[in-house]
């Protein structure tokens, strides 16, 4: 409670901030446009926002979802097997040298204008951060409990699956919370570059039209989703890990 | 369980390039309770990785025998880290054996032995909801529900408070009767209660010491203990 009512100050000293910098510089309102004028475009563009919203939000929450299986499924191949490690893990390393933003026009081009070369977007973004935190967390696994599996005629199979898994949820959970943060990042880098629906492409068309309240209501409405996605990761990391 | 076997370790042993200890000769007598006392670094807790099984960075240049059966599925720990496994309530703790080897557990035993160390109405607790003293009786559960003839002890009550480590003693002596039991040690009073046969280590090698009279655990106020206690305080104050 103690967090909310702080995160809700902090949110209303932004505000008057705002606020304060728009009517002291006296910026025109396609510049910056106060915190009231974009309050009063989400209302009145509510219906559009909704619309567009919910495109985005299909496709983080899909990018997250294939993201973290995926890079949680690598990161336990990896740790099983000293040979994955060998051949995979340069491979691994090397393609974190590529920025994922450079991809963006290449998967349009492989998975079209649709949902698909978003949610690939979102996945690739969140991948590295999944898989590097959980293969570390089950690379670190508590020396004396593997002993203690060793010695009791455990097979590597059960070792994973009750002692090393389990051990590295926690390393597993952070990972998820930086995904959370990053999959609507890569969501919109990937709508920027070509799309008709979605936030990232009602922020483009608003900013070429000069409706920065419009732009700046759209990036609102991700900031709040975003920030919501968090906590809810947040919670569910926390339960896991208990 | 089957019966309990005799163990000997005859050698010397290396971690890389540096000697660990150098050609001892151990024996640890079948059905009993051998204490071995020595000062932190001469290589006890290596000895005992040895019979475990547990050597992968140690040579061993000598022999392991035991006299009967194997000893890869003969033997289990307990060490002074109670090796719980915090995500686990109690009752999973203790039948962890019996799921790392994908077998079916015996609830009914596992209760049984609960309630044995004290903890029937614990089962459901989690180790961070104990104190130091129950969580080892659940590490010691674990060890009973195992069933091996051969318990390996690494200084199982050294981070226990003086009473609670007399308690676990007695309690351990009860519970692992008729089983090879090697006791890793540095306290000399330990020594003197629980072992059938005490053995000093130094770094010139295993010297028998003849153990004080009487039957297992020995009481604290016992003359007899008192006495090999303070001798073997002096014996090893005086190896270097």
């Amino acid at each position: 409670m103690k967090s909310l009512t702080g995160a809700i100050a902090s949110a209303l000293v932004a505000l008057v901030v705002w606020q304060i910098v728009v009517v002291s510089t006296d910026l025109p309102r396609f510049i910056l446009p106060g915190p009231g004028l974009v309050g009063q475009s989400v209302w009145e563009n509510r219906d559009l926002l909704a619309e567009h919203a919910l495109i985005t939000i299909s496709e983080i929450l899909a990018g997250l979802v294939l993201g973290s299986i995926i890079g949680g499924i690598t990161a336990i191949c990896l740790a099983s097997s000293s040979l994955a490690r060998t051949l995979l893990g340069p491979i691994f390393v090397f393609s974190q040298a590529i920025p994922v933003f450079a991809l963006a026009p290449i998967l349009t081009l492989w998975f079209g204008y649709g949902l698909g070369s978003k949610i690939a977007m979102a996945l690739l973004i969140i991948y590295f951060p999944v898989t590097s935190s959980f293969f570390d967390a089950l690379m670190r696994t508590n020396r004396d409990w593997l002993d203690l599996a060793k010695i009791m005629g455990a097979n590597p199979f059960q070792i994973m699956w009750r002692i090393r898994i389990p051990a590295a949820l926690p390393g597993l959970a952070s990972g998820l919370r930086l995904a959370a943060v990053y999959a609507p990042i890569g969501a919109i880098i990937g709508e920027w570059v070509g799309a008709s629906k979605g936030l990232g492409y009602l922020m483009l068309l608003a900013n070429g039209r000069a409706k920065t309240d419009l732009m700046f209501a759209a990036l609102l409405v991700l900031a709040v989703f975003t920030i919501l996605l968090r906590a809810f990761v947040d919670r569910m990391a926390n339960k896991v890990v208990d | 369980m089957l019966s309990a076997p005799e163990l000997n370790l005859k050698g010397s042993a290396f971690f890389g390039q540096e000697s660990v200890f150098k050609d001892i000769h151990l024996n640890v007598a079948a059905g009993k309770w051998t204490c071995l006392l020595g000062a932190s670094g001469v290589g006890k807790s290596t000895i005992l990785k040895i019979f475990a099984g547990l050597i992968e960075e140690i040579t061993l240049d000598g022999t392991v025998s035991i006299s009967q059966g194997q000893i890869e599925n003969s033997a289990t720990l307990l060490a002074q880290n109670d090796m719980l496994l915090p995500w686990l309530n109690v009752q999973n703790n203790v039948i962890l054996g019996t799921k790392l080897r994908g077998e079916k557990p015996d609830k009914s035993r596992c209760q049984m032995i609960l309630e044995m160390v004290g903890l029937a109405g614990k089962s459901k607790f989690r180790p961070r909801m104990l104190s130091g003293g129950q969580r080892q009786r659940v590490a010691l559960a674990r060890t009973l529900m195992e069933d091996r003839p051969i318990v390996l002890l690494d200084e199982p009550f050294s981070a226990l408070d003086a009473l609670t480590r007399s308690r676990m003693q007695e309690l351990s002596a009860k519970l692992l009767h008729n089983r090879t039991v090697l006791l890793v040690t540095h306290d000399p009073g330990e020594a003197a209660r629980l072992g059938h046969a005490i053995k000093v280590m130094t770094p010139f090698g295993i010297e028998e010491f003849d153990p004080p009279a009487g039957q297992i655990p020995r009481p604290l106020d016992d003359i007899g203990v008192l006495t090999t206690q303070a001798q073997l305080y002096s014996l090893l104050r005086e190896s270097p």
